[in-house]
């Protein structure tokens, strides 16, 4: 129990997966190199010291295998929480996420739970080697069953963890990797949001940006340099993908009459079509232009030195921004 | 096709030369083995099937595994296989009729399946694939639940809990890691429980077979792979799947692995046994590859005569798992017309209730699609259900005037 002022995303995973083992001796976290490595993160440091190779699982390298195996510890009563290494490295376990996972509860007419968590550090940023920098999201939540969740902050990294982990679902909750290093304060004895609740993390009146993850740094930038060209811009932190909290991106966009959706995954089918989609029918009489996307483009991601011109970033931001307001 | 016409044809070949000439074939292939691995004799002898009962009902005895089962339980046994049989060809029927969508059925591998579920004890627990009909008979699966999926009404709905026995599983193979996590499980409740996981020839060649074993060997779980190679993967055999005999592979992942006669239950048994009680006792995992045959199509939907010969499926019919225990009791003066009339009493009886019971099933209402897609809920699931349900109840005015009219 403690505050802290300055800590980093990491660290506050780390913290909420120590919370989570203390409070609860079913939960595992299992994983390539979580053990003594601490995982190639450094995001479960520390953890099989002190808790032990029992329930801190050093696996084999084979990503279906974990997920597989999870699943097989969550129907005996434990609570897994899986690391897939990379965004990248996920789709070997896609076929048990998919059809094991995401329908055994439904399949089973909810007489058994599966309360595995995948955490997936995603999302690009970091000039790494291929694979490692992709933004799957909207895979998984086109998927019933399962959860997605993606926090921004040390905060809601902290406690959207402990929440996913102690809820009777399946979640996949996808870790910002270019912003582990960000600190921001936790304070671990306040009451947390519901999970799947999303915050204004910016008022504003002429504008609203929806996103989540790494890109709510790159709106939160964008808010202030368009403040300067005297334009008010509202930013919601969508937090959840599985299920999206609409209500709160609806009543942003009754305000602002304006939405554009930002998400490092390419736009084509990308969760803000079904964000444009949905806000469309809620707000139509409100909108004073169509609902914008920026994101990346339908391309493999990009060799790391052209990643930030593939990347949504403070200029193509706001030169959305720019094209919502010129209707 | 009924019980007693099976066992009629299998009486008729009891005596064939066809069943004198494969009867060698074993021996055949055991003594070619031994001249190709001059030095390796246990190879040689891996090589054989661990019988203990013949195609001709003969009790043989096996160096590393026995058995010794009370008339009582050698009766259980015959029970078991036939109502089993009884069980899958009524299914089949069903579908033919109409009343499932599609079977897939165990014919022939009835000895398998007892053998192998029998050895469990109620406290261990079994990851089936589609086809162990014979398996959920043995945990105390009412049969009739096993038809939901196949009629259409759920995807299983079962409790898994309550009788050990997990849902069906139809994605190829990724029922042996869901065992392998389980066994992992049991093994950190400091449980001497046991977990079997089944699949067939064609899974053998999944990824998530091969993760398993792997797992299951470096945490030493207590997971026994039962595989089924019933010889066919829907139209491919098992030589588009292997270059080895598949029991092999297990030396590979670092455990053991033996073939049994699939076709033969207190082989199955008794091999069975062995692998839960090496589990048990922290010995780790193991394969078992129970040689069989299937003797029917993939499923109903399948046709067998595009891609394998009469010739074949005749020759497994001389090794019938149920004649040939059928025999050995009846030599044995363990069974008398008494108890073969009470069993094809019960087996006609057991018929008629899964026939009644599949017609009498009910469509499940149609919000029950919007039911257990998550245990906590999920906003947009409600959103759904609501609008769905204001949209059926938008034909209410309509239903009301055309009744009124």
């Amino acid at each position: 129990m403690a505050v802290f002022e300055k800590i980093t995303i990491a660290k506050a995973i780390n913290e909420s997966l120590r919370a989570s083992m203390e409070a609860d001796p079913k939960v595992l976290v299992m994983g390539e190199d979580v053990g003594k490595l601490g995982g190639v993160f450094r995001v479960t440091d520390g953890l099989q010291k002190d808790f032990g190779e029992d329930r801190v699982i050093d696996t084999p390298l084979a990503e279906s295998g974990i997920v597989g195996t999870a699943i097989g510890l969550a129907l005996r009563g434990y609570r897994p929480v899986v690391e897939i290494q990379f965004d990248g490295f996920v789709f070997p376990a896609y076929d048990q996420i998919v059809t094991q996972l995401a329908k055994m509860h439904a399949r089973a007419l909810g007489k058994v739970k599966v309360p595995v968590v995948i955490r997936i550090p995603y999302a690009g940023g970091i000039g790494a080697v291929e694979h490692h920098s992709e933004s799957p999201e909207a895979l998984f939540a086109h998927v019933a069953g399962l959860k997605i969740v993606s926090p921004s902050n040390s905060s809601d990294a902290y406690w959207m963890l402990q929440q996913a982990i102690a809820g009777d679902d399946p979640v996949i909750y996808f870790e910002p990797k270019r912003r582990y290093h960000d600190k921001s304060r936790l304070d671990t004895e306040s009451i947390p949001d519901p999970l799947h609740k999303a915050r204004v993390v910016q008022n504003g009146s002429d504008l609203t940006l929806a996103a989540y993850g790494p890109m709510v740094k790159v709106c939160l930038d964008v808010a202030k340099v368009a403040a300067e060209e005297g334009k008010s811009v509202e930013v919601v932190d969508l937090r959840s993908l599985s299920p999206i909290d609409f209500d709160t991106v609806q009543s942003s966009v009754q305000k602002t009459g304006r939405l554009v959706v930002v998400h490092e995954a390419p736009v084509f089918f990308g969760s803000g079509a079904e964000i444009a989609a949905r806000i469309t029918e809620r707000c139509f009489y409100q909108l004073e232009a169509p609902v914008l996307r920026v994101g990346g483009f339908h391309s493999p991601y990009p060799p790391s030195r052209l990643e930030d011109e593939y990347l949504p970033g403070l200029d193509r931001v706001l030169d959305a921004v720019d094209r919502a307001l010129a209707y | 096709m009924t019980v007693e016409g099976t066992a009629q044809r299998k009486n008729a070949r009891g005596s064939s030369k066809r069943t004198t000439a494969k009867k060698a074939t074993p021996a055949k292939k055991a003594s070619s083995a031994k001249t190709g691995t001059a030095g390796r004799p246990e190879q040689a002898e891996q090589d054989q099937l661990v019988q203990l009962l013949t195609p001709e009902g003969k009790r043989v005895e096996h160096p590393d595994y026995s058995i010794d089962l009370s008339p009582e339980e050698l009766r259980g046994l015959y029970r078991d296989m036939v109502l089993t049989r009884q069980f899958d060809a009524e299914a089949t029927t069903l579908q033919r009729q109409g009343e499932l969508g599609l079977w897939a059925s165990l014919l022939g591998q009835e000895a398998a399946q007892i053998g192998s579920g029998r050895a469990l004890r109620d406290d261990d627990y079994v990851f089936p694939t589609y086809r162990e009909h014979g398996v959920a008979w043995c945990r105390g699966v009412d049969p009739t639940n096993l038809l939901g999926m196949f009629r259409g009404v759920n995807h299983g709905g079962w409790d898994p809990n309550s009788n050990n026995f997990h849902l069906y599983t139809i994605v190829i193979g990724s029922q042996t890691l869901h065992a392998t996590g389980y066994a992992m499980g049991v093994q950190k409740d400091g449980s001497d429980s046991a977990v079997i996981a089944y699949f067939g020839d064609g899974a053998s060649s999944q990824g998530d077979v091969a993760e398993s074993f792997t797992f299951s060997a470096v945490y030493n779980a207590p997971v026994v792979f039962f595989c089924q190679n019933n010889q066919w993967a829907i139209s491919e055999p098992t030589e588009k799947q292997t270059r080895v005999p598949l029991y092999q592979r297990a030396r590979g992942f670092g455990f053991p692995g033996v073939r049994v006669d699939g076709n033969d239950v207190l082989a199955c048994l008794a091999v069975t046994k062995a692998a839960l009680e090496r589990a048990r006792t922290g010995q780790g995992p193991m394969l078992i590859e129970a040689f069989t045959y299937r003797m029917g199509a993939h499923t109903t939907s399948d046709d067998p005569t595009r891609y394998r010969a009469d010739e074949e499926r005749a020759a497994w019919e001389a090794k019938d798992p149920i004649q040939r225990l059928r025999v050995y009791l009846q030599s044995e003066g363990l069974v008398d017309e008494a108890f073969l009339a009470s069993i094809e009493e019960e087996s006609v009886a057991l018929g008629k209730r899964v026939r009644e019971a599949v017609r009498a099933m009910p469509d499940p209402d149609h919000m029950a699609i919007f039911e257990n897609v998550y245990a906590d809920g999920h906003a947009l699931v409600d959103e759904e259900r609501a609008q769905f349900a204001a949209y059926q109840a938008s034909f209410a005015d309509a239903d009301a005037s055309a009744e009124g009219n």
